[in-house]
């Protein structure tokens, strides 16, 4: 075990775990959104900006790719970091004024009216649809595309990606909720990437219940799983 | 081309190439540089050949096409050897001329002869020259001695002596040390000790370790990498070999920006002579060590030229830099260690190694040593690539070898250290140039580029640009970086429109304080930098912008105008015929007058008018 | 879609994947763009996701997904050539060509990019139209420079 100090109480971590993931395990509130635990930490929101001391130096650093290490000091609440933390807050309160999880917090960490001119967007560019769908579904249907201020997530061309299986994780990972799905008896959409699949009916109930093209990527990836499973709706299993 | 075997075979070639070579037989010497390539010296070098052809004197005169010999304003640049006569701005139709005039009969042709401005004296001599006096050119002197494609110019000249000795008489740590011992800094801006770099990457865990050549280059306005890559390649390459040598690698990549096809070339033509002769490859020289190296282009993105971006775009990968706590020296391209240096702190090596470490801390500063080559370009008479010792001075750079500012016009700012950098002003134009002392003044070296500004340069409209430059370069990972420039861009053009209100500045210096804070990287660290130094030296041009809508420099459209002098007009015409936007009017020899609702200042009335009638207010 | 160039370019790279920028590069100067067909056909063939070679390719500068005018315009917009008056040159040339940075003219002759320096200080402000430099630009030369290469034709 590792041991090291938040805000002054000592802690442990195991070799491998992030500053971020201790202390929230510890009950220390850091702000974060572009983090997951199941996903590689990727350091791009700034949220979760902390002070860490080591030897002889400290910086200002992004907790959630930091490793623990031995004899670290790392604090949540000094000036440093709650001037950053307020003012990255501003910035993406000013990106996305309507934004729930946004003004949440910036009403928490007393964050104003930004002082900058409004925008209409609704995604951080945080990036863990792209992650969830790379790294956990496996079919990296989409991207990041550009760079700069003009930096987007997105498929090949911006629109219908063509590996998309349309199972939603990133919808379900979205700090933002800007990635919709919507489900008929027919066929699944996923808003924002412009992809609409069929679905399949269950051979015994005969309703609908995931796409035609999901469930032919999960019979190639998987083996050993008898052919009638994909026929029947997980009810009828 | 057969391969050397040994060291010894190496030091034959050698004596067999100066043998051949009689060095007082006439050459003419053309700089081939993309700079001279644009002012066409192309054309020239076959003008020469034709007229050698013509005279029958192939065999007798020398035609040497070289790299860039830094003289940049004045291309083409000629130099006739061995008299060492240089002449600028020659075209084609001068080539038979100077065959028949200088090589022919020792006629030197006044006109086109450099002429100091100042003393309107001619110059014959190439080292004569103010622009060349005033420098050292230990590392970019070279350039005008060898054709780049031939590697036997650059054996004649003492290439490959300080590999030779390496290889025989020096252990990898001896060479670390020398290399240590020299005070070497980077060269690409972050002015790291080599030697120390080296050493560390030397030390890490792991046999694989790799050596990259940084050749980036990404700051507008800065072309030295460019023009040593072109012109003297092996200095680059033989600087490599000594430092994968040392940190015991095998393999190293150059990696160049996308918009140096001549430099790909040129470093491509090297490498396999390097290949062919057996200086890169396995066993070089007999001495057990094998080393070699593939050249890599980028895709047109400034943010790889910091480290971790350009070994992300080395692997195949978008160019977004990496948290630096893990040092790249430990686990950089392929996650080995890896030792990355710029393209001039690799030539430095070779000189190093040959001279020794002693020599070399006798020139420059007490922690910056060396010489360094920066391009002068912008608004100064003799725009160009300079390498100077370091602890020279600003006005000595600008005005001894940069010849000052044309017409007559008044110094403002030199800004250093391209979109990371700073300005400085003329308060500060004794400030000895060096790593510390740039940075102090809130500027810093950077890769070398040097922008001289004068009275007609908006300082805010600076900050702006850089900003524009910034915020599309950006990566645009961290929200910090890829937010915080963009609003801190979209106040300044605000500023620059007669929009700015009171509170800007201060706006932009928390801005600034937090996307130099909370960013990932050098890119986003050093944004803010071209903002804070502007309102730091000028920030009374700011408050003119947005307290009194005025710009004293008379750059931003939306708060200048375009008068005619009523006085000077002489009614010719011109600027109407010019006008875009049909903002002229007027009668034949009446004075004309401007609509300022039509006026867009586009400028183009300014420069055709030859009475210096128009104003800008 | 005939695939022998294609196939010439990966055999070059080995059919590396961490080559594919210089794979692009050597697509772009064939082709004047990167198009979609070329690019499904690298994918296939490197086994490397679409996804993440459109990630590539809309990150760097260099490439172009949409095809380019026969003659590109490319307009330095590097420090010096600012300080220099690059930008009115660039405002006129979109006057004189009615269109945007990025775009191409109808008769597919001219497309406009802009590059942050290409190292040719002293003639700055410099453009570059096909493959020739045009140094010491001013607005009032933009039209007659330009309209040359309309006679070449």
């Amino acid at each position: 075990m590792i041991k090291f100090t938040i805000d002054g109480f000592e802690v442990e971590g195991e070799e491998g775990q992030n500053v971020l993931q201790v202390a929230l395990d510890n009950g220390f509130d850091i702000p974060h959104l572009c983090f997951h635990e199941a996903l590689e930490s990727y350091g791009a929101c700034r949220l979760c900006l902390v002070e860490i001391t080591q030897g002889k130096k400290t910086s200002l650093t992004t907790s959630c790719n930091y490793p623990v290490l031995a004899g670290i000091s790392v604090r949540t609440d000094t000036e440093k970091v709650t001037r950053a933390r307020r003012m990255v807050i501003e910035l993406m309160l000013a990106r996305c004024p309507d934004v729930t999880a946004i003004r949440e917090l910036a009403e928490k960490y007393s964050v104003g009216t930004p002082r900058f001119s409004l925008d209409n967007d609704d995604c951080i560019l945080c990036g863990l649809c792209e992650r969830v769908c790379r790294e956990v579904v496996g079919v990296e249907a989409i991207s990041f595309l550009g760079r700069g201020s003009g930096r987007k997530v997105g498929p090949p061309l911006e629109i219908n990606p063509k590996t998309c299986i349309a199972c939603g994780a990133c919808v379900y990972v979205c700090p933002t909720n800007c990635i919709k799905i919507e489900e008929n008896e027919k066929e699944r959409t996923i808003v924002r990437w412009s992809r609409t699949l069929p679905l399949k009916t269950c051979k015994v109930c005969n309703r609908t219940f995931a796409p035609w093209f999901q469930l032919e990527y999960f019979k190639n990836i998987t083996e050993g799983i008898p052919k009638d499973f994909w026929e029947k709706c997980p009810d009828c299993r | 081309m057969k391969k050397i075997k040994t060291v010894k075979d190496l030091e034959k070639v050698r004596e067999e190439i100066l043998v051949s070579r009689d060095p007082d037989k006439p050459c003419i010497t053309i700089c081939s540089g993309t700079g001279c390539r644009a002012f066409g010296c192309e054309k020239v070098t076959q003008g020469f050949r034709d007229a050698l052809t013509k005279h029958g004197l192939e065999n007798s005169i020398d035609i040497r096409t070289t790299g860039c010999h830094g003289f940049c304003e004045k291309g083409p640049v000629v130099v006739i050897n061995p008299q060492r006569i240089f002449y600028q701005g020659v075209t084609h139709d001068d080539t038979m001329q100077i065959v028949s005039d200088t090589l022919l009969k020792n006629k030197i042709i006044d006109r086109l002869l450099y002429t100091n401005p100042r003393t309107g004296e001619k110059i014959i001599k190439e080292d004569d020259v103010p622009f060349y006096k005033g420098q050292m050119r230990l590392i970019f002197g070279n350039n005008g001695k060898i054709d780049p494609a031939i590697i036997e110019d650059y054996i004649a000249i003492g290439g490959y002596t300080s590999l030779c000795r390496v290889l025989t008489e020096l252990s990898s740590s001896e060479v670390i040390d020398i290399i240590k011992e020299s005070g070497l800094r980077g060269r690409g801006g972050g002015g790291f000790p080599a030697g120390v770099k080296w050493e560390s990457c030397r030390n890490a865990h792991g046999t694989k370790h790799y050596v990259v050549c940084n050749a980036d280059e990404g700051d507008p306005g800065a072309y030295m990498d460019r023009s040593l890559l072109e012109g003297n390649p092996h200095s680059v390459l033989e600087g490599m070999i000594i430092g994968a040598y040392a940190i015991g690698s095998d393999e190293g990549y150059i990696y160049v920006r996308n918009e140096y096809p001549l430099a790909v070339k040129n470093v491509g033509i090297a490498i396999d002579q390097l290949r062919k002769y057996g200086i890169l490859g396995e066993n070089i020289l007999n001495s057990g060590f094998s080393f070699d190296i593939k050249v890599s282009r980028g895709g047109g993105a400034f943010v790889c030229g910091e480290s971790t971006a350009l070994m992300a775009s080395l692997e195949g990968q978008a160019g977004e830099p990496r948290a630096k706590h893990i040092h790249t020296v430990e686990r950089g391209l392929w996650d080995k260690p890896t030792n990355l240096n710029n393209v001039e702190t690799w030539a430095n090596v070779p000189l190093i190694i040959n001279k020794g470490a002693d020599w070399y801390r006798n020139i420059g500063t007490e922690k910056s040593k060396g010489t360094k080559i920066f391009s002068l370009v912008g608004k100064v008479n003799n725009t160009g690539l300079v390498e100077v010792p370091m602890g020279i001075t600003i006005r000595e750079i600008v005005y001894d070898i940069g010849g000052g500012i044309p017409e007559g016009r008044k110094f403002k700012a030199v800004q250093t250290g391209g979109p990371s950098g700073g300005c400085i002003p003329e308060s500060l134009l004794d400030l000895p140039v060096d790593f510390d002392r740039l940075t102090e003044v809130g500027s810093m070296m950077g890769s070398g580029g040097m922008i001289v500004m004068d009275e007609n340069t908006c300082m805010v409209d600076i900050a702006k640009y850089f900003l524009n430059f910034l915020k599309e370069e950006s990566c645009g990972k961290c929200t910090t970086c890829r937010d915080g420039i963009r609003r801190m861009y979209e106040i300044l053009d605000a500023i620059t429109k007669g929009e700015g209100k009171e509170g800007d500045i201060e706006l932009l210096e928390e801005l600034s304080w937090v996307v130099s804070e909370a960013s990932l990287c050098a890119l986003g660290q050093t944004a803010p930098n071209p903002v804070m130094s502007t309102i730091r030296y000028f920030r009374d041009e700011y408050e003119a912008h947005i307290n009194e809508k005025k710009c004293p420099a008379g750059v931003c459209r939306a708060l200048i105008s375009y008068i005619i002098d009523e006085e000077k007009c002489t009614g010719c015409g011109q600027c109407l015929k010019v006008c875009p936007s049909d903002a002229v009017s007027g009668e034949k020899k009446m004075p004309h007058r401007i609509d300022p609702e039509k006026c867009i200042r586009c400028g183009a009335c300014i420069a055709s008018c030859k009475f210096d009638a128009i104003n800008v207010v | 879609m005939d695939t022998r160039p294609v196939d010439q370019i990966l055999k070059k790279y080995n059919y590396e994947q961490s080559s594919i920028i210089g794979i692009l590069q050597d697509l772009q100067e064939k082709e004047n763009y990167l198009p979609e067909n070329a690019l499904e056909y690298i994918s296939e063939r490197l086994s490397m996701p679409l996804t993440r070679i459109y990630r590539i390719a809309t990150f760097y500068n260099a490439f172009s997904l949409k095809p380019r005018g026969k003659y590109p315009i490319n307009v330095c917009l590097g420090t010096a050539c600012h300080v220099r008056g690059a930008a009115m040159v660039l405002d006129r040339i979109k006057m004189h060509l009615g269109i945007e940075v990025g775009e191409m003219t109808e008769d597919r002759l001219f497309s406009l990019e802009t590059v942050n320096c290409l190292g040719s200080c002293a003639l700055g402000p410099v453009i570059v139209i096909g493959n020739e430099y045009h140094g010491k630009m001013t607005p009032a030369k933009v039209s007659s420079t330009i309209d040359q290469y309309r006679k070449d034709l």
